[in-house]
């Protein structure tokens, strides 16, 4: 018997016998949180305007997102980001408070594999690709705008 | 009242996320990485600084905004200091969202423990 | 291609004692009442889960041991197994008892392939008495093959929740207990499933080669167990495999369930279902053993299933490979008890399930005692 052919029958039928959730609320979800979020980030923002009006803006938006991931590295350490992302899904990955997340999540989870070899190591096990990532194409745009 | 904006855009592009999420099944770590390449590209072919001005949070705070201004960072680096300047600009724009998220996730993983889901 | 896979036990062996210990969560799922023990918290007072995964494993060993009222010189052979690299809280658990160990891998199927081998050693006269066990944990699977606990993502409508529990039970030559009888080993099976959040459909696969192979070898049919029981297919994995069997033209009926499925109640948002070592072990030391002493149960078809995979293998982008044991379990209460049973329940109305199947009911007794159970 033809065993790719078998296996590409069988996950054909797998996928069509997975059972489907409803997008919409999920997608809601993520819209309504998410939204939040950056509303949040707008006060922050407003308030720090307000209390510094002198501040460059490039200045007040770097220290609304430092109190952005304090706030969120905070909830990860209390555990409650984990419960908000379970059911807003997107909405708490993509800010910049997912990001902080996925840095203090895995940060906590290794402590007991000690400050060295658990903590510092395994702390960029998932947002590690985002810096390296990030980092390379904006050397690569940097390059590219040097040539222009 | 910019605040809808920021609402409306924020969420919209949050949505985009789990859109993601639901249809081709990727990680969170994919999620993140497919954002700040798409706020790097929005800022390289300067289209982020005008969508910036009304959405303002909206943009800013999902990672794109992180994207946008590692690309913004290099950008105005290479204008001022040449090829150097696309080495650091980049890291310079964005060392405190990192060195933030670094410091904070060391110092909570000091502290706290983590709890079993339920 | 035919190859004998069954072993049939001549001495037929005893379980002479079992015990299971379960988390919080676990103890709020439907077996709840049948655990022998559940945990306050996931820790077990230990400091990390690792630890508390050992302490699990080592209280089985203990508790099963208490209950077939035996002292631990009276043990040849502990088999042992789980979910962990270098299969550590085994092993480790293993450190502070006076016996011989094995250390077996076979995922979620464990619990079956300790058991078959120990029945095997116990059947062939060469060791008095062993003890098998396994068991998982939610919190030291998670961060093994899946993201650290605090990480906000959603789980995948396909998951499964890895159960934290451990399980043990002693097998004798002699003694009071339900008897082993038949041990079906399984091939190693790949459908080419590579989700690894789909190990219900990545299992199914073997779950049906090991049926049909004890099907065929033991000349049974599905109508003959009064329970047939996969291990952690979940709801997914046991509708697929409902439609595999379906396939090979035999019909799983009432009589058939899965661990992973019964495990969590609806409210607990486990999606589908359980998983791990401790899912197959913790039901089977608790419930199926109770049903089996009780006679309730007379002869069951014990068969968990194990996705032998691995974040490395599955970041090649390999795909998962399952395996599955089958073991027979026949209860020992009384036979002359049985024969007044069948009497008593002679007219049988209902035989249209078994008989979708378009095969003849060989067993009676087993179609009638289902139906005294539903009564």
């Amino acid at each position: 018997m033809d065993i790719k052919k078998r296996n590409e029958a069988y996950n054909k039928y797998v996928q069509a016998k997975i059972p489907k959730t409803k997008a919409w609320p999920s997608l809601f979800y993520s819209f309504l949180v998410g939204g939040i979020i950056c509303c949040i980030g707008q006060g922050i923002n407003d308030l720090i305007l307000l209390w510094f009006p002198n501040m460059a803006e490039q200045t007040a938006w770097a220290y609304t997102l430092i109190v952005l991931i304090f706030i969120a590295s905070f909830l990860t350490g209390i555990g409650v980001y984990d419960k908000i992302g379970k059911f807003a899904g997107g909405g708490s990955i993509v800010p910049i408070t997912g990001f902080s997340n996925s840095i203090t999540s895995p940060a906590i989870e290794f402590k007991h594999e000690g400050i060295i070899y658990g903590i510092c190591v395994k702390m960029f096990t998932i947002a590690g690709p985002v810096i390296v990532v990030g980092i390379v194409s904006s050397i690569v745009v940097g390059l590219i705008y040097l040539i222009i | 009242m910019y605040y809808l904006w920021v609402f409306l855009i924020g969420g919209f592009i949050c949505m985009l996320g789990q859109v993601l999420i639901i249809y081709t099944n990727i990680t969170s770590a994919r999620i993140l990485v497919t954002f700040v390449l798409i706020g790097v590209l929005l800022q390289a072919f300067n289209i982020f600084d005008p969508i910036s001005e009304f959405a303002k949070a909206g943009i800013n705070v999902p990672i794109i905004g992180f994207g946008a201004s590692l690309a913004k960072g290099a950008m105005s680096a290479v204008a001022a200091k040449g090829l150097l300047g696309a080495f650091t600009g980049g890291l310079e724009a964005t060392a405190g969202g990192i060195a933030a998220a670094v410091l904070f996730a060391f110092i909570f993983a000091l502290i706290f423990k983590s709890k079993t889901k339920n | 291609m035919y190859t004998n896979q069954t072993v049939i036990f001549k001495n037929k062996p005893v379980i002479i004692g079992s015990y299971s210990i379960v988390g919080p969560k676990e103890g709020k799922g439907n077996f709840g009442p049948y655990f022998n023990y559940v945990m306050k918290d996931d820790c077990f007072g230990e400091k990390t889960y690792e630890k508390a995964e050992k302490k699990m494993l080592e209280s089985a060993i203990v508790g099963a041991m208490e209950d077939a009222k035996i002292q631990a010189k009276d043990v040849n052979l502990l088999l042992a197994g789980d979910l962990l690299n270098q299969i550590i809280s085994s092993s480790y658990a293993a450190r502070n008892f006076d016996f011989a160990f094995l250390g077996l891998f076979g995922a979620c199927s464990t619990m079956a392939e300790s058991m078959a081998v120990g029945a095997s050693l116990v059947d062939a006269r060469e060791f008095d008495t062993v003890i098998c066990s396994t068991g998982s944990h939610f919190s030291t699977a998670e961060r093994q093959f899946r993201f650290p606990l605090e990480l906000g993502n959603q789980r995948p409508p396909t998951s499964q929740w890895t159960v934290t529990g451990a399980g043990a039970c002693v097998i004798s030559q002699e003694g009071k207990g339900p008897r082993i009888t038949m041990a079906t080993f399984g091939k190693v099976i790949d459908y080419g499933v590579s989700d690894v959040n789909n190990m219900g459909a990545a299992m199914a696969g073997a779950a049906m080669d090991t049926m049909l192979a004890h099907f065929r070898d033991t000349k049974t049919t599905p109508d003959d167990y009064d329970l047939i029981v996969t291990g952690d297919l979940g709801k997914l994995g046991s509708e697929i495999l409902v439609d595999l069997m379906e396939d090979q033209g035999f019909k799983l009926g009432l009589n058939y369930n899965d661990c992973g499925q019964m495990y969590y109640t609806r409210n607990q948002n486990t999606l589908c279902g359980g998983s791990g070592c401790g899912c197959s072990a913790t039901v089977f030391n608790s419930f199926i053993m109770k049903k089996l002493r009780d006679g309730e149960y007379r002869r069951v078809l014990f068969m968990p299933t194990g996705a032998l995979m691995s974040t490395t293998a599955a970041q090649q982008g390999e795909s998962i490979p399952g395996v599955c044991h089958a073991l027979v379990l026949e209860s020992d209460v009384g036979e002359s008890d049985e024969k007044k049973k069948i009497s008593a329940n002679i007219k049988q109305p209902k035989q249209k399930q078994s008989n979708g199947s378009g095969k003849p009911v060989k067993n009676q007794n087993s179609a009638q005692k289902k139906n005294k159970s539903t009564k």
